[in-house]
């Protein structure tokens, strides 16, 4: 299991767009991935369960990811996490 | 008696404007399921997922006819409503408890999903929140297919109205006959609420949040509603109705005029061309810049970055701002300021000393040169998103030339350093400073060779000059951006950028006071940079005055005794003008 913090750089947090777009992504891994943030810890393959976290503009993020692929999910999608969307 | 205070709600002003139209009730019940046990758990999650399915098809429809009526962008909501319905989270959890408690559809889903509808009303980012509206609206089309039930159809309006509704969901939205549409009002919401974002986007008045109250609105009921302030009259009296359609009709002409200037040039009646921009202090305010015609960003504060964080923002996160902004603004300029903070605007993280006079201290510019690796920072994340666009670099509070050079040193070597390590860096970014010191403005010409532009910051120009903080309500009198003193270091400066064919830019609240507009573009300014909100209404105006005219005005400003006498020989040319 790998693990590694991120901070969120979109104006508008993690809101329906970007959460979206990681999900899918995040989707195509066989492994498991939780995201945390605020105390809570969801699913990364839910997109439901990513929008319960309320990520803000400058919050941390700490992806955690067990399994098949591990380093490269990582590589993928803590760079969704920082990158700013419409 | 007086009705229209008798009725009179209040909300949150979410969509500008004022209508007047009969109101539209939506009803929203929510039907909340009986719990029952199946015999088949197997043929009921069967149901289940058939109902999904069904939902699904419904909203792939509604995003296709969305894509045509309103475009792609406004569609894109129900492709995440389409994600929702494949939720693991929701419909793993649904099936899970119809297996397991041998539980009728219904009842799993509506439980389920109400657990996510609670927890997200309890975030509190607004947007986040408002996203609770979603899953309800999926719920209740999953439950409909699962009840066999036909959801109400809205397409029918053909009367011009007012919506009324406790919040409305994507799918309601979606299938308004919109062209009837005359404004939204809504019980619960907030600016950033779909009703709110979807009234902004028809161009519509909308009032959000305005409460119980809402239940005093008859559908039929005549509603006047005056977006612009957030208030809600119901069936007002003749005279009332008469007095709010004068001001309807005086708004809408108004709101026409100032549109017909966002796609055109800012040039004065006798083709004098100046630029107007935009100030901005943070990512959504682009948008706005663009809405509202600015022709590029004069001023970018970087301070929000750093602020209200617990450390220092890397290279990349600055660089993915940078990068955000100058795409946007598509090959527009855009100058960015380094980091001005300091003295009143602390950092926690930073620990900076306190001091006895911090606008008289170590900020700004003069806070990045005794921290060079935080300058430094900022510096590269601005090379290298260079590329994306038309950048020019700016530094504050400058007092003397020294400063200038040693900023414009540390940021050649950070250029030449990623040049060696592979980056790609713009050749044409331009380089200049702001005026906002007295000893800069007397002493323009000595900078003027050593950079592309000059800015000036008439808000602490003013309080430098006057000596006198404009936040002491006791000394803010002496707050006068018309008075001769400011009005010749703007000509100097203005002057000094002249000789060496310099540029000069205004990015304090002075470039867009209509009392100061004319004698500065007589003074010869080539770039106001404003608040979004008033580039339209300086555009007009510039639009309407002449050049000539105003060089001369401006020579005999220079010379009267004091604000007000420049503020009235302006007033007189103005109206004298209008005349002639």
């Amino acid at each position: 299991m790998i693990s590694n913090t991120y901070t969120v750089l979109n104006p508008t947090g993690l809101h329906v767009r970007p959460i979206k777009t990681f999900v899918e992504a995040a989707s195509k891994f066989p492994c498991k991935i939780t995201v945390m943030c605020n105390g809570k810890k969801a699913n990364g393959k839910s997109s439901l369960s990513m929008l319960t976290l309320g990520v803000k503009m400058n919050d941390e993020v700490t992806l955690e990811i067990d399994g098949e692929n591990e380093e490269e999910a990582m590589q993928t999608l803590g760079a969704l996490l920082v990158q700013i969307h419409e | 008696m007086n009705r229209i205070t008798e009725h009179n709600l209040k909300g949150i002003a979410a969509s500008p404007g004022i209508a007047i139209a009969r109101a539209v009730l939506l009803e929203s019940e929510e039907y909340i399921p009986e719990k029952a046990q199946v015999a088949s758990a197997e043929q009921e999650t069967a149901r289940f997922r058939a109902a999904v399915e069904d939902a699904k098809a419904q909203i792939e429809s509604i995003r296709e006819s969305t894509e045509q009526k309103l475009g792609k962008e406004k569609a894109e909501i129900f492709e995440g409503h389409l994600m929702l319905l494949e939720d693991p989270e929701l419909i793993d959890a649904v099936i899970d408890l119809i297996e397991g408690d041998s539980v009728n559809a219904e009842y799993a889903l509506y439980e389920v999903s109400q657990s996510f509808i609670v927890m997200l009303s309890e975030l509190e980012d607004e947007t986040l929140r408002a996203r609770a509206t979603d899953i309800r609206d999926i719920r209740g089309r999953i439950m409909n297919s699962l009840r066999g039930v036909k959801g109400g159809d809205l397409g029918q309006l053909q009367e011009e109205c007012v919506i009324i509704a406790r919040d409305l969901t994507p799918s309601d939205t979606a299938q308004l006959n919109l062209d009837a549409v005359r404004g939204f009002i809504t019980e619960i919401g907030s600016r950033t609420s779909h009703s709110a974002i979807m009234a902004r986007s028809l161009d519509v008045p909308a009032i959000v949040g305005v409460g119980e109250g809402i239940s005093a609105i008859q559908s039929g009921d005549l509603i006047v509603m005056d977006a612009t302030e957030g208030k809600v009259w119901i069936s007002p009296d003749a005279d009332a109705l008469a007095a709010f359609q004068t001001k309807k009709a005086v708004y809408d002409k108004r709101k026409a005029e100032l549109a017909a200037w966002v796609n055109k040039p800012s040039v004065s009646e006798d083709g004098h061309r100046v630029e107007l921009a935009a100030n901005i202090g943070n990512l959504e305010d682009v948008q706005k810049a663009l809405d509202n015609g600015a022709e590029g960003i004069g001023l970018f504060r970087t301070e929000f970055l750093y602020m209200g964080r617990a450390t220092l923002p890397t290279e990349e996160e600055q660089f993915q701002s940078y990068k955000y902004v100058l795409e946007k603004m598509e090959g527009k300029p855009v100058v960015i300021r380094t980091l001005d903070i300091g003295g009143d605007k602390e950092l926690p993280y930073m620990d900076l000393p306190k001091e006895s006079n911090p606008f008289l201290g170590q900020r700004a510019l003069r806070l990045c040169l005794a921290n060079e690796e935080l300058f430094r920072t900022q510096l590269r994340a601005l090379l290298r998103a260079s590329r994306f666009g038309n950048l020019k670099i700016m530094f504050p509070m400058i007092a003397v030339r020294e400063e200038l050079l040693e900023a414009k040193r540390i940021l050649e070597e950070e250029k030449q350093s990623l040049i060696q390590a592979g980056a790609e860096v713009s050749d044409s970014i331009e380089i200049g400073m702001m005026i906002e010191i007295p000893s800069a403005a007397i002493s323009a010409d000595l900078f003027a060779p050593h950079v592309d532009f000059f800015s000036i910051g008439t808000n602490d120009l003013i309080q430098y000059t006057m000596a006198a903080d404009r936040m002491n309500e006791t000394v803010s009198y002496l707050y006068q951006p018309s008075h001769p003193s400011i009005l010749r270091l703007i000509r100097m400066v203005i002057e000094a950028a002249r000789q060496e064919g310099k540029w000069v830019g205004m990015c304090g609240e002075m470039a867009g006071d209509p009392n100061a507009v004319p004698l500065l573009l007589g003074l010869g300014l080539h770039e106001f940079s404003m608040s979004a909100g008033t580039i339209l209404q300086t555009r007009e105006m510039i639009g309407n005055l002449s050049y000539a005219k105003w060089q001369s005005h401006a020579k005999h400003a220079l010379t009267l005794g004091g604000q007000r006498e420049v503020q009235s020989y302006a007033q007189e040319q103005l109206q004298g003008g209008k005349q002639s």
